[in-house]
Order: C-alpha cells, then sequence, then structure tokens
C-alpha cells in the first residue's frame, strides 16, 4: 500500500497528492509515468509524474477528476492508502544541450510540463513558458511556472485571466520576433499539441510531444498504448511517452482516446451517484 | 492386475458447450477417483518409459501412475512433485499431445494414456485432501533476485527456496503470476489455482514485491550493488505484441490478444463491477492460430460475440494444443483456414470488416510447415466490429537497454548456455519466454529448474573459496 501523505486542491477539478513511493521517487526523472491502482477492484491509471522529492521518498501527482478512477482517488485523503504504484516509467524528457526552450502546457498538462520547465532552469537553460486554461478558475502552477522560467505567457480561452487566446498565439509571436529555440516540448491535450506542431513545423523548431494514450500494464506487454509514430507502431510506456510531434499521428490517437468514451461516461455517473448516496 | 486395454481414453467431464460459453468457470471438471483409477490401469508401465523422454522435466510417469492404480494419490503427487514444481498448472495446460503422450506406446493403436488428465487429476487430489503447508527450510544465508513471477521465475525461486535460500521475486504487475494470470483464462486455469502455488512459495520463505519494474524501479546491477543479491534469474516474459503492418490495425475495436486478455484475465473485466472497460465486439475476428488466439477467440465468445478464427495456414499447422481446438469448435467458434488479412476497413474510426485473401499451402519453409501463399484474385471480407491480433510477440525491451553486458540474439532473447541458463554476464541467469520468445508454460518451468541448479552449483562454488 502506498500512503498519501500530502493532498491539496488546486482548482475544482485538479487535485495535487504527494504519495509515499521511496523506490520510486528514487529514480522518477521529468517526462517519466507511474501506474496506479487506488483498491482491489481498481483500474490501472497511467499518470505522468508531476514532481518528486528523493528524500522524503514521495512522488507527486496531479489529476483531473475525468472519470470513475480519478473520482475515487480524489475521496482519498491525507493518511489514506491507495493500492498499487508502480514506476518510474517510460523514458524521461531528454534535457542534455538545450540552450533555450519554449515549454508549452495545457490544462492539467501544465502539471507535467512543470518539472521539465525547471530541469530545464536548473541546469540552467533559457525556458519561454506558455501556459494555458480554459478560465481564470482553471488556472494552476502559476507561481511555480514563474519561478522556473525566464518568460511566462499564461492564456486564457475566455480572457478572464492573462491573455485571451491559445497557446500558440504567443508561440508564434515569440518565433516572429526572432526567438530561437533549440527546442519546443508541448504537454496537454492532443489537439493543443497537434497545433502547437503545426506552429513549429514551418520553422523547424525540434518539437517533442508527451503522448498519454490508453494502457494497462505499462511495461511493454499490452500493447493498448500503441501510436502511429513516422509511419511505425510506437508504444508510448517504453518507446515514450515523448515523441516527436512533427512525426506522431495526433488524428488517429484522438480517434483511439475515444475508444472507451461511453463506458468511462457511465462508470463516472455511477461512481458520482454512489458518493452522492454515502453523503446522504 | 491386467490392464485396461480399451484403446480410448476415459472421456475428460467437461461443463456442456452451450452452457460454458456463456460462463467463465472451468470447461474440463477432472476426474473422479474411479475414473483417474480405470484410466492409470491403461498404462502398460513400459520398461523404457518413452513418455518420460517426451517430458521437458522428465516426470517419472509410469511410478506415479503406477500408484494411482493402487489408489495411493499422495505418494502419485510425491513423485510428480520431484521434477515438476505445479503440476496442477501443466495437467491444465501442457500440449500433452506433442509431449509425453506423443511417445505414448498405447497412441499406436489406440489413444495414449491421458497423462496430463492423471497429473492434473493427482494435483487436483493433493490440494484437495493434504492441509499441509510447504515448511521454511533452514536459510544458507545466500541471496538471489528472480524478476518475474511467471511459471520460469516461480519455478526458479520455489526450487532455491527448499535449498535454503533467501529468495526475492520482483514482479511489475500488481499480482504474482506473470502469463498464468494476465494471459490464460480463468476457465482453462483457475486462478486460485495460481494463487496457491503462490501462496505455497510464501510459505517457503520466497519474498514476493509486487509493483516493482527491474530495469524501472531497480537495475540489476542495483540488485547486485547495493540490495547484496548474488545472483539474478531474469524471467520477465515475452513482450510487445507484434501486428501485421496492415492497414486498419490501430482503428477502435482493434486488440492485441495480450491486451484483450490482460483487461479480462488480471482486470476481470468480464464482471460487470470491474472498473476496467472492453469493447465487448458483436462480431470478433480472431488472426492467429496458436493458444493464445484460442483464449482469446472463447473469452470473446464468453462476452457474447460470434468469432471467427481466421489463420494462414490448415486446420493442420495450427499451433495450438489440440484439446483448446477442440473445446473452441465445440463451443461454436468459427475457424477460416487458409485465409490472410490484407486489411482492416472502418467506419467513423471503428472496425467494420475485415478484407482477406484465400491462401494456398505451397513448399515448407525455414520452420518446416507448408509456406502458404496467396490465391490470385480471391479477396473477400469478412464482417466485424472487434478484430483481435494474436500473432505473436516480440522481447521486452527494457532489461536488456538498462543492464550493461546482457547480450540477446537476432530476435532480441537473452543469450543463454543451455546446460545452465546463465547469460552473458556472470552471475545472471535467465529462462522462459525472455529467451526463447513466446513457448510454453512447462518449457519455462524446465529452464526456471536448470537455471536454479547452476545458481546453487555458482554459489556453493562461491562458499568453498
Amino acid at each position: 500500500m502506498y500512503r498519501i501523505v500530502q493532498k491539496k486542491s488546486l482548482n475544482p477539478t485538479v487535485t495535487m497528492m504527494e504519495i509515499s513511493a521511496p523506490l520510486v521517487a528514487r529514480k522518477a526523472e521529468p517526462g517519466q509515468f507511474i501506474i496506479l491502482r487506488v483498491d482491489e477492484n481498481g483500474e490501472r491509471i497511467p499518470l505522468t509524474i508531476a514532481g518528486y522529492d528523493r528524500q522524503a521518498g514521495t512522488v507527486r501527482i496531479i489529476f483531473q477528476i475525468v472519470g470513475a478512477t480519478t473520482a475515487e482517488l480524489n475521496q482519498k485523503n491525507v493518511g489514506d492508502s491507495i493500492a498499487d504504484f508502480v514506476g518510474p516509467l517510460g523514458k524521461a524528457t531528454e534535457v542534455e544541450g538545450r540552450k533555450s526552450v519554449c515549454i508549452v502546457g495545457g490544462g492539467v498538462g501544465c502539471a507535467i510540463a512543470l518539472p521539465v520547465a525547471q530541469k530545464f532552469h536548473e541546469l540552467g537553460c533559457r525556458v519561454h513558458a506558455i501556459i494555458g486554461f480554459r478560465t481564470k478558475d482553471l488556472v494552476i502552477l502559476e507561481d511555480e511556472f514563474r519561478a522556473a522560467s525566464d518568460a511566462l505567457d499564461i492564456m486564457t480561452d475566455d480572457g478572464s485571466y492573462g491573455r485571451k487566446g491559445v497557446v500558440t498565439q504567443p508561440l508564434q509571436e515569440a518565433i516572429d520576433a526572432g526567438q530561437k529555440f533549440d527546442e519546443v516540448i508541448a504537454i496537454g491535450p492532443l489537439i493543443m499539441m497537434k497545433f502547437v506542431v503545426k506552429t513549429t513545423r514551418p520553422y523547424e523548431i525540434p518539437t517533442t510531444v508527451s503522448m498519454n494514450p490508453i494502457m494497462i500494464d505499462g511495461t511493454g506487454m499490452c500493447g493498448g498504448c500503441r501510436l502511429s509514430v513516422g509511419g511505425e507502431t510506437k508504444f508510448a510506456c517504453v518507446d515514450g511517452p515523448d515523441f516527436d510531434g512533427f512525426a506522431v499521428d495526433f488524428d488517429q490517437a484522438m480517434q483511439r482516446g475515444k475508444m472507451y468514451t461511453d463506458f468511462e461516461r457511465h462508470a463516472y455517473e455511477e461512481t458520482c451517484n454512489l458518493f452522492k448516496k454515502e453523503v446522504q | 492386475m491386467a490392464a485396461n486395454m480399451n484403446p480410448k481414453k476415459n472421456p475428460m467431464p467437461t461443463q456442456a458447450p452451450e452452457v460454458r460459453c456463456h460462463n467463465f468457470q472451468e470447461v474440463a471438471t477432472g476426474y473422479s477417483e474411479e475414473t483417474a483409477m480405470d484410466e492409470a490401469m491403461r498404462c502398460l508401465g513400459c520398461k523404457n518409459m518413452p513418455c518420460v523422454s517426451g517430458c521437458p522435466v522428465n516426470i517419472h510417469i509410469p511410478a506415479f501412475i503406477d500408484k494411482i492404480k493402487q489408489g495411493d494419490f499422495e505418494a502419485a503427487y510425491q513423485i510428480i512433485s520431484k521434477s515438476s514444481s505445479f503440476p496442477a498448472v501443466c495437467g491444465r495446460v501442457c500440449p500433452q499431445e506433442t509431449q509425453c503422450e506423443a511417445k505414448c506406446v498405447r497412441g499406436i493403436k489406440g489413444e495414449p494414456v491421458g497423462i496430463g488428465r492423471l497429473e492434473r487429476f493427482v494435483a487436483d487430489w493433493h490440494r484437495e485432501h493434504v492441509a499441509a503447508k510447504p515448511v521454511k527450510p533452514a536459510s544458507n544465508g545466500h541471496k538471489v533476485a528472480v524478476i518475474g513471477s511467471g511459471p520460469s521465475g516461480l519455478t526458479c525461486a520455489g526450487d532455491l527456496a527448499k535449498m535454503g535460500y533467501q529468495v526475492t521475486v520482483f514482479e511489475a504487475l500488481h499480482l504474482a503470476g506473470g502469463v498464468l494470470v494476465y494471459g490464460i483464462p480463468e476457465f482453462r486455469l483457475p486462478k486460485k489455482i495460481v494463487q496457491q502455488e503462490v501462496d505455497n512459495l510464501k510459505a517457503l520463505g520466497v519474498d514476493l514485491e509486487t509493483n516493482v519494474v527491474v530495469g524501472k524501479t531497480i537495475t540489476i546491477d542495483e540488485l547486485f550493488e547495493e540490495m547484496g543479491f548474488e545472483a539474478v534469474f531474469i524471467g520477465s516474459g515475452a513482450g510487445l505484441p507484434r501486428f501485421m503492418n496492415i492497414p486498419g490495425e490501430s482503428l477502435n475495436g482493434v486488440y492485441s490478444a495480450n491486451e484483450f486478455l490482460t483487461r479480462n484475465n488480471l482486470m476481470k473485466a468480464y464482471n460487470d463491477g470491474s472498473a476496467t472497460p472492453v469493447f465487448r465486439g458483436r462480431k470478433t475476428v480472431v488472426v492467429g492460430g496458436g493458444n493464445v488466439a484460442m483464449d482469446a477467440a472463447r473469452t470473446a465468445k464468453r462476452l457474447g460475440a460470434d468469432v471467427t478464427v481466421v489463420y494462414r495456414r490448415t486446420e493442420h499447422e495450427l499451433p495450438a494444443r489440440r484439446e483448446e481446438v477442440e473445446h473452441a469448435m465445440e463451443e461454436g467458434i468459427a475457424f477460416k483456414f487458409l485465409t490472410n488479412p490484407l486489411r482492416i476497413d472502418g467506419e467513423n474510426g471503428w472496425v467494420k470488416s475485415i478484407h482477406c485473401q484465400q491462401m494456398k499451402l505451397s513448399e515448407p519453409d525455414a520452420s518446416g510447415r507448408a509456406r502458404p501463399v496467396p490465391v490470385e484474385g480471391s479477396e473477400f471480407d469478412v464482417e466485424a466490429d472487434c478484430v483481435i491480433m494474436s500473432i505473436g510477440t516480440s522481447p521486452n525491451p527494457l532489461i536488456k537497454s538498462t543492464t550493461k553486458g546482457l547480450e540477446v540474439n537476432r530476435h532480441g532473447g537473452i543469450i543463454v548456455q543451455e546446460e545452465t541458463g546463465e547469460t552473458t554476464r556472470k552471475g545472471v541467469y535467465a529462462g522462459g519466454d525472455a529467451v526463447t520468445g513466446a513457448a510454453t508454460v512447462i518449457l519455462a518451468m524446465g529452464a526456471g529448474k536448470t537455471a536454479a541448479k547452476a545458481i546453487d552449483a555458482q554459489l556453493r562454488g562461491t562458499c568453498a573459496e
């Protein structure tokens, strides 16, 4: 069992937890992920690592409450335990040799983009961070990003905070202003990453995206997380989750992401009803 | 006692096909004591014991059958136990028709003795009647790490523990058993049997660490340098599923057999209460002809689908265990032989049909099997909303990529010395599918045994120095 040592609500739908998992904390690097199960009958879900404290032996996860499993996880509190927590899985984000990068985060993807930004910042690389959210209430990790970047753009879809617009706007402006990036790293919804790639492609700026497909074992056994990258079948769990954004077939990934939408909606509603009953 | 000269085996009692294709309970229900003794009487007790040479772990078959004839089932169990760690598993999943039973003299004029069924009977009898848990032997103070808790890892761990080694098994998943729990379905191998074998290992003093991915969470170097292990056995199993690389394989509704089976077996997605989803096809096509393909087809059937198995050779070349093919056919699963998929067609991102080509057999290929070649102008569509690819796996790259000095062959299998299982790195042994690519449970168990013996020899050699 893996104990929850800290819990904090970052916004109404996003929660941060620190989980005691010394073996994972010892090895975790930005870009890698873990797989957890909340309880004995739980589903295995992958979550990208949002931070780690090697000394304390804890790993930070930040998750959006989108389905039954994340709703159940969110019911747990400090001192409770979850059944399984395995990692770190996947390859770490490559950080060597870059002098100037642009980190683009969207929504809860910012939680994963942050440790990547922090790592580059630590290494003395210039970090231009662009983070985007639907609306003001959903903005997370602003202070942390400010501390880990040399320039920060905050965007909201409705203009209720920061600037109104999408993340590709400040990216395009920076490119137009002559800023040179060795790499652009985009982490967020598939549609956002697709458009970041569309923005950088004409300038041939190497662009890395972090993929988060459906997964079960996470160790290279089931093949559920397959993606088409440069026309080849790749597995996000062992070949990724970072991939060359120019080579990823985003439309296919979006289609595959919908495989269990109906099941998930149904399970989520059932779980919510169950919690409501418990409250009553 | 005169031998029973009935040319046919005592049939295995099973759930009726029309009943079992709606449930996940075990298909074969096992021999009674009377039937087992009657079947045992069919054994002629040949002096030269051809059956033993057909067994990958050389179980003393005539001796254990002789004990069944006498009604001394526990003595029969003890004889099997000397050579095989998990007879309840092997009696159920070994391809006896190509091993022990293929060599049985009774098979020349009729059916061979039902050796597998007798093995299963003996193991089940022991489990139900003998409560004694194994006793932890005195420790010899030496630590050995085993990576993976599938057939090879559990066997290696068990043998070493019995010799007094302090064994830790590291398992990547949340549950021990490897392919026995994520791959082979409940209706063929009840999970409580696997769990009991795992519990027995724990009683022997084996430590089990789940949720540890060696190569990621810890490395083999750390096992030696920081954790004080003196030898390591790698039984990490087969790896990533192969796909055909034909158009349409990324459509929704296309599974690898590994994913489909893992969702159902490990995650129990067939239970309405499971949090793990699985797509229940209306018309499911399984591509492939091995045991895994049969398992996938029969699982899909139990989820309510009309199932067709598509295989590019003929029924004669099917690599699956004969009994599984027969059971599948009885359960109403259709087979399209000499059929090869060319592409999967979709609609709105979901599978709609699978476009196939008729094949015919030609000269044997490198594997010795007749090579299927396309028949020109013979293309046709098979309606499907779910396609399960069951055409094998390629080795898992995780351990190799994080371990110095570990050589692999061109297929990615770990290179070992056959007699010892030792890899190209000193003190590191390997066996099972991680070495051979997808093979059988019993071969993996044999490799685990070989390595345990070699590890013991190495570490005792070290002590003597």
